[in-house]
């Protein structure tokens, strides 16, 4: 069997002297579409955000390894450049960066990274178009500022946009879902599962249904209080749509 | 902590153009007085009234103090220990390039201006290249005299145009207007003239390169530029400085005066050396730039992007004198280590229907201090006289300090002044979203730098951005870790 695509075992961590992550483990393979559902309060996004080395929280035990690497060891630049894409809850607006200026930025980096030629603004470009108009991206949109006024479903397109780029082996849809209406669900559904491979992993943490009958997980896991609680597939998610979070919290 | 040591290596490397000509120059002794004006003036072989305008100039400047109302401190200039001129010799006056000494032309082609290839690339800059005092290569000189364009040195202009010289030199900064302005005035030793003819429209960018070579010399140039009736000229000015240990003074002018429905768009990078990360060495930049839009519908637009000196004090300025002109200000100041800058500018509105803007970045990074100080004045008879002004600082760490002092004087009702100012740090957010996309702190923070100030950049001649862009990236180098 391939080497897993992130291995974390044992991890604890602290935001502000609290602990918010307790004994964690997780595994997750090559070609496996993981969703991790839990209540609000839960830390769910403080999990994405230590895998991703965003500054302010502390690992305080465990280990994690992404595709063989120590990822707690790396910075967050060289995580982002070995794979791994957070496609974020609330994207932040870079005043005065145009959006297709950032994207060409940010391919170059993880070009750069893997020792490949970086591309002009031509080849960038042609690149470029082929992917937005496969999320309905259009050509205005990549001149305006980045998430500089965007609406709640354009900011989620663009991060699936940067993901279709980026090409990631993990990546980690933090309620890729939330504000969005039917179509835009079913766009953004659409543009993960096209992205979506055997050699690559997705995490995808949502608190409803309707993302995961777009895109079909293969574990489910409840996450409460720092850990996960209980995994299994997808009939999982529906026993917790009907009966909510409290039975499995309850039950520990 | 291996990180931080690579911070410090960066730090010492940055000032790529930190190198020395070895070239012998002409020096005057060291000292300010009489007679060192006639000795320069008579180096220089001028008419008597200019050598007279400088005498008047001189002892004007003995009876005035140095300013101390800027939020600036340093070690205050001892003008009796520096040289006020510095000629690099050579064999004979050049007629062409082909006669400049080759060390010099190689010191410009370190700068990335290569005049030579220049001169080749058909038509794109006009450069004037001011080493020390004395400019020393014009290029293009043939093609612009077709259009009736005069782009030479001050110097040469004072022989060869001595009427438009004396008509217009001190016309819209007098010797007695500030203490730096009137010891240029005493001591100017070179520096750029441009007359644009009337009805005629540059086609071309003019271009000057300043650089400060010689050892305890002060850079005291000065420009003039004048733009007839219904005609254009767009002019760059770039500036680098040798990496010393001992501060250099640089106390420039700049002039220009715009007639009617001319327009004279003015862009400056400014890269002085700015002394090292204790804040030792570094250029002393203590600039009077001023533009008289005297015709009615004139314009004049100033566009600067300070990344470099110890110490800058300059307030590039526009007097709306003919009706319907217009002037405006585009600004960006960096700051780091422990540099400073009071910068900003003046819109003097005196005709009718006048109109100006002022839009201001500044970014301050580790032990630095920047000040926006700007004024906004309509007189009595600027009927409809509207200002916009917008003053945004970015700070990077909790080290460095910004202010904003804007003055408004206003004594015409019908006037409209609005002014916006805003206050921010460099988010973790917006910083943890570029790495999360791969981009490197140091990427990172040069792009979003970049975005601040896109309203100032995109005022800059194409070629000109991008070596603005970049040189912000370097200046900022090391600003967090």
């Amino acid at each position: 069997m391939s080497e897993p695509i992130l291995e974390i075992k044992n991890l604890s961590a602290t935001v502000a002297d609290k602990e918010i992550i307790k004994n964690l483990n997780l595994t997750i393979n090559p070609g496996e579409v993981h969703a991790l559902m839990g209540p609000n309060g839960a830390g769910k996004s403080t999990l994405s955000y230590i895998l991703t080395g965003k500054p302010g929280y502390e690992v305080t035990g465990g280990e994690v390894m992404f595709c063989g690497k120590n990822l707690l060891a790396m910075k967050p630049d060289e995580r982002a450049c070995a794979g791994l894409f957070l496609s974020m809850q609330y994207p932040v607006a870079i005043p005065g960066v145009a959006t297709n200026n950032f994207l060409k930025h940010a391919l170059n980096a993880k070009r750069k990274y893997e020792g490949l030629p970086e591309l002009d603004a031509a080849e960038f470009l042609k690149i470029l178009r082929t992917e937005a108009k496969n999320l309905n991206i259009g050509a205005d949109m990549l001149k305006r500022e980045i998430n500089v006024g965007f609406s709640g479903g354009e900011k989620k397109r663009m991060e699936i946009l940067q993901m279709s780029l980026l090409k990631p082996s993990l990546a980690i849809l933090d309620e890729a879902d939330s504000g969005l209406d039917i179509d835009a669900l079913k766009l953004v559904a659409d543009g993960v599962n096209k992205l979506h491979n055997e050699n690559n992993a997705l995490l995808i943490i949502t608190h409803h249904l309707d993302l995961l009958n777009h895109i079909q997980p293969d574990i489910v896991h409840i996450y409460a209080d720092g850990h996960i609680v209980k995994s299994g597939d997808k009939s999982l998610a529906i026993e917790l749509e009907k009966s909510g979070y409290k039975t499995f919290v309850d039950a520990e | 902590m291996a990180e931080k040591a690579e911070i410090l290596k960066n730090l010492d490397e940055k000032y790529k153009y930190g190198f020395v000509t070895d070239i012998e120059a002409d020096t005057v002794p060291c000292g300010l007085n009489e007679d060192i004006i006639r000795l320069i003036s008579a180096k220089k072989n001028e008419p008597q009234w200019l050598l007279e305008w400088r005498l008047k100039a001189y002892h004007h400047w003995l009876t005035m103090k140095e300013p101390s109302w800027a939020k600036l401190s340093y070690d205050k200039v001892d003008f009796q220990a520096l040289s006020y001129y510095a000629a690099p010799v050579q064999k004979k006056q050049p007629k062409s390039l082909d006669d400049v000494d080759k060390d010099l032309l190689d010191t410009y082609n370190k700068l990335g201006i290569p005049l030579k290839e220049q001169e080749a690339l058909a038509g794109v800059v006009a450069v004037d290249a001011v080493f020390d005092s004395v400019s020393v290569a014009t290029t293009y000189r043939a093609q612009l005299a077709e259009k009736g364009i005069i782009f030479c040195s001050i110097s040469e202009a004072v022989k060869d145009h001595p009427d438009l010289v004396q008509k217009y030199l001190g016309s819209v900064v007098p010797y007695t207007d500030n203490f730096y302005a009137c010891l240029n005035s005493a001591v100017f030793t070179d520096g750029s003239f441009v007359y644009i003819p009337k009805g005629v429209k540059s086609p071309i960018e003019l271009s000057t390169y300043f650089r400060i070579n010689a050892k305890n010399t002060g850079q005291f140039e000065r420009t003039l530029i004048v733009a007839e009736d219904d005609s254009y000229v767009s002019y760059l000015e770039g500036c680098t400085a040798p990496q010393r240990d001992e501060n250099q003074l640089h106390a420039a002018i700049v002039e220009i005066v715009v007639m009617n429905n001319a327009e004279v768009k003015y862009s400056t990078v400014q890269n002085w050396y700015p002394g090292d990360k204790d804040g030792k060495g570094g250029v002393y930049n203590f600039v009077t730039k001023r533009a008289a839009c005297r015709g009615v519908n004139s314009k004049i637009s100033w566009t600067q992007v300070e990344t470099g000196s110890a110490v800058t004090w300059k307030y590039p300025s526009c007097i709306l004198q003919g009706d319907n002109s217009v002037g405006e200000f585009y600004s960006v100041a960096i700051t780091h280590n422990k540099q400073q800058a009071d910068t900003g500018t003046k819109m003097i509105h005196i005709g009718k229907n006048t109109r100006s803007k002022i839009i201001s970045k500044g970014i301050s990074a580790g032990f630095s201090n920047q000040t926006y100080r700007g004024l906004v004045d309509v007189g009595a008879n600027a009927d409809n006289a509207r200002n916009y002004s917008q003053c945004d600082s970015l700070l990077i760490g909790s080290t460095c300090g910004s202010h904003t002092v804007p003055y408004v004087r206003n004594r015409n009702k019908s006037a409209v002044l609005e002014h916006e100012a805003t206050t921010s740090k460099i988010s973790d957010e917006q910083l943890f979203y570029c790495q999360q996309r791969g981009l490197t702190e140091e990427e990172s923070i040069g792009l979003i730098v970049n975005g601040f100030c896109k309203e100032v950049m995109q005022n800059l001649p194409m070629e000109f951005a991008i070596e603005a862009a970049k040189l912000i990236n370097i200046s900022l180098e090391g600003s967090v870790g």
